[in-house]
């Protein structure tokens, strides 16, 4: 590899011996594959090899007695039928088809007011929308956490004082819900930023003639400014997939207020780190995150395939 | 000419307080009051969680429990703010500070790969590229927790885990970063300011450096700032990689406490740590945030306009 690096002044001093056109473009090569090997060196062992690395341990199985040996397809065939694992994936189903559209819904609605220079304090309420951001999902998932809380929780504290119990958001159907909502909170104007930008850079060309036509704000919305972001959308979409199936941070740190409605797979990716850190079982853990792995981008590739549909249709 | 790339880069960038394109004016509509309330109502539900966390830094621990949770009680902030920065020998200085190290080396590094990395794709054509290209593409696809047990299994083989590289390390490939880099670089950078460059005779990696890289400022502090929010918030890898508390980072600290202070009726006294503690720990990068914001869109503008 570091041959590609010195390629250039090699090419430099041999260079009158060739053709101009040929030195140049040898020239441009090496700096070029000079400019992309510094990241590529990274890619490769930080992602490329640990992929290889997953794929190798997952057909693989560590026995206490008898040591590791080939395990063929086991560990998958092992994790389809493992209910917990599946019981986490469907979780994680849920959490696509209930919190990500209310997440991209949002963040697209808050995008057009704030474009649509119809607001007041529009400045402000872009950035109180997208401050969360910054918020590491740690401190978001406290914050909520306490929030939600039965002891000093100002929704429990309200409903004692109006007399009735704590509020169901730590129980087993709540917590779903409880978990959506802090991921809302989280991300709602991280996709806001990524469609506004997007709705931004439009030219007004594209929809001052509708408006001189009479057409009202929520037409010029629906009708030119949402298809002409659609690019963006994606993007949103694509990135809540990736999100979603990622999840671990709010579900670990609920455990503490809520261990037993939480348990060990409340999301698949928390049911790998347990498998590879409590049962200490890290073939199994890496086929389960090469299955999510997987899952993703299936997920993704759908998305994207049914966007491309629709962009084909006249 | 310090103002140089900046100001040239500008205008292909969308500045959000700035009508974006000739002759467009949003402030000329006529104002929705409607849609005024509905959105501050909603801006409420953003802010209420913040607004919890400072009344809550203000509290005493008896007064968490015994006052209502939206509302001040008697001011203990300061004392808050020396029991966190003094409980445990002050390991809380010390995460602050290894957070920092971690975001800033990873985000710098990060930045700097991918801006070369997306410069090489955008202005030359060499063998391979369309397949590195699609490589790199694909594994924006890839999800990073799926990839942090087999990292943390090579690591521990290579004696890396349980250091500062074991953070760092992997928070330096950031495939999107790339892909943002090479749309910006194709815009951001003249090919006729990179010929006559080359009609000076000034060599190929010298451009980059001195001409290029200038004009791909604004693009590279945007994924900074991406890399350095993502590295400060990780949980999941420093959880995983580190064993020694010196080492930790503030999210996984915080979460050690939060755990030692729900875990038993004993240890109650931590909360008004805790919470001050998240307090503190979110303030460097909200204000980082609100300083910096016009970087945030003008690189989500290029990504999510082209993508």
């Amino acid at each position: 590899m570091s041959t590609l690096v010195n390629a250039a002044p090699e090419v430099a001093t041999r260079a009158p011996r060739r053709s101009r056109l040929t030195a140049a473009k040898r020239r441009q090569y090496g700096a070029a594959y000079t400019l992309v090997l510094p990241f590529f060196i990274v890619f490769v062992s930080m992602v490329i090899v640990p992929l290889v690395y997953a794929g190798y341990l997952s057909f693989y199985r560590k026995r206490l007695i008898g040591g590791t040996s080939f395990a063929g397809a086991e560990n998958y065939i092992k994790a389809l039928t493992d209910p917990l694992f599946l019981s986490g994936v469907g979780r994680m189903a849920i959490f696509l088809v209930v919190q990500v559209p209310f997440m991209i819904a949002f963040a697209l609605f808050f995008a057009l007011a704030l474009d649509s220079g119809m607001m007041r304090l529009a400045r402000f309420s872009r950035l109180a929308i997208f401050v969360p951001y910054a918020v590491p999902g740690v401190v978001a998932t406290l914050m909520w956490g306490y929030l939600y809380g039965p002891d000093f929780g100002p929704f429990a504290q309200i409903s004692r004082a109006l007399g009735s119990g704590p509020p169901p958001f730590l129980t087993q159907t709540g917590m779903l819900f409880s978990i959506m909502n802090i991921v809302n909170w989280a991300f709602i104007g991280y996709n806001m930023i990524i469609i506004y930008a997007a709705l931004r850079s439009l030219p007004s060309e594209l929809y001052e003639a509708a408006r001189v036509d009479g057409a009202s704000e929520f037409r010029i919305a629906w009708s030119i400014k949402i298809p002409a972001v659609r690019p963006a959308l994606l993007l949103t979409v694509i990135f809540s997939v990736i999100g979603t199936f990622q999840l671990f941070t709010e579900p670990r740190l609920m455990a503490t207020l809520a261990p037993n409605v939480i348990g060990t797979a409340w999301s698949p990716n928390l049911y790998a780190y347990n498998v590879a850190f409590v049962n200490q079982d890290a073939n199994y853990a890496a086929a389960l995150a090469f299955l999510l792995g997987i899952v993703i981008m299936i997920v993704s590739y759908v998305v994207q395939l049914s966007n491309q549909r629709k962009e084909g249709r006249p | 000419m310090t103002t140089a790339g900046p100001v040239t880069a500008s205008t292909a960038q969308p500045n959000l307080d700035e009508p974006a394109a000739p002759g467009r004016n949003p402030a000329r509509q006529p104002t929705s009051w409607l849609l005024t309330v509905f959105v501050l109502i909603c801006v409420g539900y953003f802010l209420l969680p913040l607004f919890w966390l400072v009344v809550a830094s203000t509290k005493s621990n008896a007064d968490l429990f015994s006052s209502f949770g939206l509302w001040f009680a008697n001011f203990n902030l300061f004392e808050n703010i020396k029991s966190v920065l003094t409980f445990q020998d002050g390991v809380f200085i010390k995460w602050t500070i290894n957070s920092a190290i971690y975001a800033v080396v990873s985000a710098f590094g990060a930045s700097f790969l991918s801006t070369a990395a997306g410069y090489g794709f955008a202005k030359y054509d060499f063998p391979g590229k369309a397949a590195l290209f699609a490589i790199t593409l694909g594994a924006i696809m890839i999800p990073s927790a799926a990839l942090t047990v087999p990292t943390y299994l090579l690591f521990a083989r290579a004696g890396l885990t349980d250091t500062y590289f074991a953070i760092i390390l992997p928070s330096l490939a950031i495939p999107f970063g790339v892909f943002l880099m090479r749309v910006y670089a194709a815009d951001a950078v003249d090919n006729a300011l990179i010929e006559a460059a080359r009609v000076d005779g000034v060599g190929e990696l010298r451009i980059f450096f001195t001409v290029a890289l200038r004009l791909l400022l604004p693009g590279s502090i945007t994924v900074l700032l991406f890399s350095l929010v993502a590295t400060w918030n990780n949980y999941f890898l420093p959880l995983i990689m580190l064993n020694t508390e010196n080492k930790f980072p503030l999210t996984v600290g915080l979460a050690l406490w939060q755990s030692t202070a729900a875990g038993g009726s004993g240890s109650r006294a931590l909360f008004s740590t805790v919470i001050t503690g998240s307090l503190l720990s979110i303030i460097p990068l909200v204000v980082a945030f609100l300083f910096l914001q016009r970087y945030w869109q003008s690189g989500l503008a290029s990504g999510g306009v082209k993508a």
